[in-house]
């Protein structure tokens, strides 16, 4: 696989198909490497565009994934604001938005997720209504924040994108109102306990999330939007953010023929149902051994995790995919780190330690065997976690929950 | 300005110059091998790793709690580690030598 003329191209130049692509030079391929991407700023930095990059007055050259010269040092062809219009899996080619075709010996489809924008009666005419996905929706955001007089931001969605979003406006000195759908923010990924403390976190930063409020339709009236519930509430909006979740792009792998499912179906390699096709990061389902089951997750880890495996696997080295999925989240001055799924937890532990500042971790088990854990301002609880639910160790939830119990790692163990 | 020394673990000496952002950073710009940084800069993902001498460490200080934290289990981790995103680069660090932990 290391021949000389051998072309791997990859669709998407964010956080998988960028690590892919180095990945993939250092592991000794000696033919070409296109990344092409529909974005037409060098690869960045997604996660902290709904955090401080958003507060920042930086542009996107600050938040690059390699700065410019690293593509000519590795090698890498990028081609920017270009997107792929389908795979012809039969002759191994692309055709491209520029009407060209493009021929691949190895195909990457590394195309993550768009934001999913709602059918909202009259939200194709709301004015300054925005999602937050790229580089070019944060400078969208904040030119229209900073320009409008009374700054009052509706962001639709208790999701971390919302809440993250939420607190940056907030720093930039906009009235900020969430309104969610469920009864509780983050209902999809965490205990109440957790929906209680950053709906509180919120509210003392006067940002006011308001839950079980169903957007029915919005009306735009001169540069105001009226965002109306269908409990018959309404609210004014100089702005809205739709924050309400993502739909993953698996059309091109879809037209192509590629198994799907919730996601583009991945083996263990990540190679898909085409041997010369593989898929990375956000848009793959894939199996996950540890919790044993097939999933599709969004983040950096998975992103860059996948990315080593199939580089690896491409020039033959087969590792299999076997991680623990980690997470952060940043809002006001409180640090959120997550490590693996408490999807189908049946009981929490949480421990709040004593002092000055917030900090406590919430501990998710399906009977005795632990799942996950979410960290508030407490990395050694994070990384406490990570090491016991790798290791599969029993915990004593009554040692873990007692602050007689000195928070070491052997303490805890059963 | 400081003029800044990685060593990788493959012993390449890599000289920089900055005076801004963080030294994450500007190993992210050098392509120093074994600094990913795939958090970003935030310290979430302990991806920059490196070692400083008894000397330096008296430049940048030592590490913050988080970094301690972060690294706790880490079985490379010693007391001369940091993890260097959460370095800012100043005229205060120049002529520091990092070493490169992965």
């Amino acid at each position: 696989m290391k021949e000389n003329n051998n072309v791997c191209v990859i669709i998407g130049a964010s956080h998988a198909g960028v690590n892919f692509a180095f990945a993939l030079r250092q592991q000794g391929w000696l033919g070409e490497i296109r990344l092409i991407d529909g974005d037409f700023h060098l690869p960045y930095h997604r996660p902290p565009l709904s955090k401080a990059y958003l507060t920042s007055k930086d542009g996107i050259d600050k938040n690059l994934l390699k700065s410019e010269e690293s593509y000519q040092k590795g090698n890498i062809t990028l081609q920017l604001g270009l997107s792929v219009l389908s795979i012809n899996r039969i002759d191994k080619t692309l055709t491209l938005s520029d009407a060209t075709q493009q021929s691949y010996d190895k195909l990457v489809i590394a195309t993550g997720a768009r934001a999913f924008i709602p059918e909202l009666s009259g939200l194709e005419n709301a004015s300054n209504l925005f999602s937050l996905r790229t580089a070019a929706d944060v400078t969208a955001i904040r030119d229209a924040v900073n320009n409008c007089l009374n700054k009052r931001v509706v962001v639709l969605g208790g999701g971390y994108i919302g809440l993250e979003t939420a607190a940056s406006l907030h720093k930039m000195g906009a009235k900020v109102t969430i309104l969610e759908r469920e009864e509780r923010v983050l209902s999809r990924v965490t205990a109440p306990q957790m929906s209680d403390f950053f709906q509180e976190l919120h509210a003392k930063n006067n940002v006011s999330i308001l839950t079980n409020k169903n957007v029915t339709h919005i009306e735009a009236k001169g540069s105001e939007n009226f965002v109306f519930c269908s409990d018959g509430s309404s609210f004014i909006a100089d702005c809205i953010v739709v924050g309400v979740g993502i739909r993953v792009n698996i059309e091109l792998a879809q037209d192509a023929g590629l198994e799907i499912d919730n996601g583009i179906k991945v083996d263990a390699y990540n190679c898909t149902s085409d041997p010369s096709i593989y898929a990375i990061g956000d848009c793959t389902f894939h199996y996950n051994p540890h919790y044993d089951r097939f999933i599709r997750l969004e983040s950096v880890q998975n992103a860059v995790d996948q990315a080593k495996i199939a580089a690896a696997s491409i020039v033959g080295q087969n590792n299999r995919y076997d991680t623990i999925p980690w997470f952060w989240s940043d809002q006001y001055d409180i640090k959120l780190q997550i490590v693996g799924l408490s999807t189908g937890y049946n009981n929490v532990v949480i421990r709040t330690e004593i002092g000055e500042i917030i900090k406590f971790s919430v501990w998710y088990f399906k009977d005795n065997e632990l799942l996950a854990v979410d960290a508030v301002n407490n990395a050694k609880a994070y990384v406490y976690g990570t090491k016991a639910i790798k290791e599969r160790k029993l915990i004593d939830k009554l040692k873990l929950s007692d602050l007689n119990t000195e928070f070491k790692l052997e303490n805890l163990f059963l | 300005m400081a003029k800044i020394t990685f060593i990788t673990k493959d012993n390449q000496s890599i000289v920089v110059e900055g005076t801004s952002g963080s030294v994450m950073e500007l190993a992210k710009q050098a392509n120093v091998k074994g600094i990913d940084g795939d958090c970003g800069g935030v310290c979430s993902c302990a991806t920059c790793h490196i070692y400083l001498n008894e000397a330096d460490l008296l430049k940048t200080g030592p590490a913050s709690e988080i970094e301690k934290d972060m690294l706790e289990l880490d079985d490379d981790a010693n007391e001369f580690s940091r993890l260097c995103c959460q370095i800012e680069v100043s005229e205060a660090i120049d002529g520091v030598v990092f070493q490169v932990v992965r």
